[in-house]
């Protein structure tokens, strides 16, 4: 299989996986590819390489995908047919035209961007980048007459933390907790209910009583916004489940790598998310088959002065360890998928920054089976 | 200012998937090998230390275990955090908030309250007058903290509490730990990097960042280095023989020294674009080959990292 395939008939392709895996150049060169085969792309990251994003015409934050002029992609190796579009995720822009579009009046939403509360959730706080993410890709897909969103979602400590911060920030937005010690007044706003009174006592004496009144005021602020939060994350989640959704996993041949795309995969198939397959990045391909380690230095006798031989046959021999450990890893993740969703991109001797980069990456994703085998006999020999 | 490991508290960071969890455990074995009694602190419940340690050890959540001789670990849950802070503060008011439900799930789904709750923990475990029951000091606590970006979040949360609260229970203990994540006779921030585009760039903004927050990046550590294995003068007689040889072995092992040494080359620049801004404070650390990092390879580094600390 290969990402054309796995992609067939989809619109939206998350690619999720934990920091350093290569996630940026994978998204961007997924989103080059299928705009090469005729697709209307667009790709949305969070922090790109300067450079990559340089390579892509995204010199600033604008916060509305921009189409990547066709000369820029003419000078590369690859025929562009379709469009490719870039956008670079402004988190805390995405939050507040969120509130500017939910809030009843431009005067509101001015009172919530100014609360504290909110000052601290639409920035400091981790989630927020996911939950932006996700609300820009769901009001792309609306607004937006694209044939595939791409979504390179917010650098994280682990892939899962994608499906799980948003939903931290939606609980709170909608008040699920508060809303219980809340009673309903007049103007629709909302003030402490008199049950809530002994555990407000409480928390008043562990919390001091300011940061309740903020909440309070943030909260009275917000008022019947908060069904909007709800209805929103029913329709993104609607979104994310849908079979023209694909979820794909950046990864690398490491073993924590390896153990994450594990997890993900069940936990992806235990929410009933659509999981399209995992892309393996820095993989070290078996370079010395069944022949002997010390027949390196032997078949390298005659080319090369002994001292420097010597060097290049430890390098081999470190580098086989690496393909060794990237093997095994690689063989456990088999075992628990279906080795037909793995497609394996072989360690490149450079950060891949610009668009000939791109369509270095964009062959093996891309490759089929036998076009595959040739690049990685190619590598081998 | 003290050296490194005199502190009491370490905080590791750095962008994901740059070996900050690999660093922390060797530094930590480091610090207890010179008999400090030391334990490596874990944030966002990773669990990945007591891996590095042992594939089998059974993994417990915030419990104070004993890696080694000196060497502890501890995984903190900010739900755990914040029981055993309500007991100890608010005694059996706190126990039965701590038990409420409602109470629970108003408190973590407060904006800040996790990352308060764990850096919370991680000061109480640098105390040397335990409030946990029965709890001996530590000399140092190295945290395991979350991804660069997130790691000033953490860093900058007790402070954002303190003034959001303004007075109260939680404004103080959120100045107190502040403050004490501002003395630097005290705590110390080390950023981990790969010699890579993104992660020293992130190193940069991170050290930018601190530096706003008046705090001080006592160590950038450049991990997994490549060795230099070939000079430069050299490459042209690998490019001549990989034309001239059949031999396919000869020709993979050409491939890839070539394509290391390119990866090397690459590495370097980026080292040094890094070491221009750090200067002085860098420390580097080799790229270890090995199929699995477990106790041999922490040695090592814990080596490498003996003989190049300030």
């Amino acid at each position: 299989m290969n990402v054309a395939e796995m992609l067939e008939g989809k619109r939206v392709c998350v690619c999720c996986g934990s920091g350093g895996v290569g996630k940026t150049t994978t998204s961007a060169a997924v989103a080059l590819g299928m705009a090469a085969r005729g697709a209307k792309v667009a790709v949305v990251t969070i922090d790109p390489a300067k450079r990559l994003a340089n390579a892509l015409g995204l010199e600033q934050l604008e916060n509305e995908p921009r189409r990547v002029s066709p000369d820029r992609l003419a000078a590369g190796p690859l025929e562009v047919d379709g469009e490719l579009w870039a956008m670079m995720l402004d988190p805390k822009r995405t939050f507040d035209e969120l509130i500017d579009r939910i809030a009843p009046d431009p005067g509101r939403a001015q009172e919530i961007k100014a609360n504290r509360v909110y000052r601290e959730l639409s920035t400091a706080v981790s989630g927020s980048q996911e939950l932006t993410a996700i609300a820009k890709l769901y009001e792309l897909d609306q607004e937006h007459e694209f044939d595939l969103l791409v979504l390179d979602t917010p650098p994280s400590r682990n892939a899962l933390e994608f499906l799980d911060a948003p939903n931290r920030i939606n609980s709170f937005l909608e008040g699920r907790a508060l809303k219980a010690f809340m009673k309903p007044t007049g103007f629709g706003f909302r003030t402490l209910g008199r049950g809530a009174l002994p555990l407000l006592g409480g928390l008043r004496r562990i919390t001091g009583i300011d940061l309740i009144t903020d909440l309070t005021v943030f909260f009275g602020l917000l008022g019947d916004m908060t069904n909007d939060f709800s209805q929103r994350a029913a329709q993104v989640e609607q979104l994310l489940r849908a079979d023209t959704t694909a979820f794909v996993l950046v990864s690398s041949a490491a073993r924590e790598a390896v153990d994450e795309a594990i997890w993900f995969g069940e936990r992806l198939a235990n929410d009933g998310l659509p999981f399209a397959g995992v892309i393996v990045n820095r993989v070290h391909h078996d370079l010395l088959g069944d022949r002997e380690p010390r027949e390196v230095r032997r078949s390298l006798a005659k080319t090369l002065p002994g001292p420097l031989a010597a060097r290049v046959a430890e390098n081999f021999r470190d580098y086989h360890v690496l393909a060794t450990r990237d093997a095994y890893n690689l063989s456990r993740l088999e075992a628990q998928l279906d080795s037909r969703r793995l497609l394996l991109v072989p360690q490149l001797d450079d950060d891949v920054h610009d668009v000939d980069g791109l369509a270095r990456v964009h062959r093996y994703l891309f490759a089929s089976a036998a076009e595959r085998e040739r690049l990685i006999e190619d590598l081998v020999a | 200012m003290p050296a490194l490991l005199d502190k009491r508290l370490v905080f590791v960071t750095g962008k994901g998937g740059v070996g900050k969890s690999t660093v922390a455990i060797a530094l930590g074995l480091l610090a207890a090998r010179r008999g400090l009694r030391t334990i490596v602190a874990e944030l966002a419940s990773q669990e990945r230390v007591q891996g590095l340690f042992s594939e089998t050890a059974e993994r417990e959540q915030f419990r104070e275990m004993e890696l080694e001789q000196g060497l502890f670990t501890i995984s903190i849950d900010p739900q755990q955090a914040m029981e055993e802070y309500l007991k100890v503060k608010a005694g059996t008011l706190g126990q039965a908030l701590g038990s409420s439900r409602l109470f629970q799930a108003f408190a973590m789904a407060t904006p800040g309250m996790r990352e308060l709750l764990s850096i919370g923990k991680v000061w109480e475990l640098a105390q040397l007058d335990r409030r946990t029951r029965g709890a001996a000091p530590y000399d140092l606590v190295i945290v395991d903290a979350p991804a660069t970006g997130h790691g000033v979040g953490l860093l900058r949360t007790p402070k954002t509490f303190a003034d959001i609260a303004r007075v109260g229970p939680i404004a103080h203990q959120g100045r107190t730990i502040a403050d004490t994540i501002a003395d630097s006779e005290f705590t110390g921030v080390i950023a981990v990097a790969t010699p890579e585009e993104m992660p020293v760039n992130e190193t940069l903004t991170l050290a930018d960042e601190l530096a706003r927050d008046e705090l001080t990046l006592d160590l950038v550590i450049v991990n997994a280095l490549y060795p230099a294995r070939f000079e430069s003068s050299e490459i042209d007689e690998l490019i001549g023989a990989l034309e001239r040889t059949r031999s396919p072995l000869a020709r993979s092992a050409l491939r890839a020294a070539l394509s290391e040494h390119a990866r090397a080359a690459t590495q370097r620049a980026q080292r040094d674009r890094l070491r221009e801004h750090v200067d002085g404070r860098l420390v580097e650390l080799p790229y270890v080959f090995a199929e699995h990092v477990g106790v041999a390879e922490l040695e090592v580094l814990a080596g490498a990292l003996e003989g190049s600390l300030p």
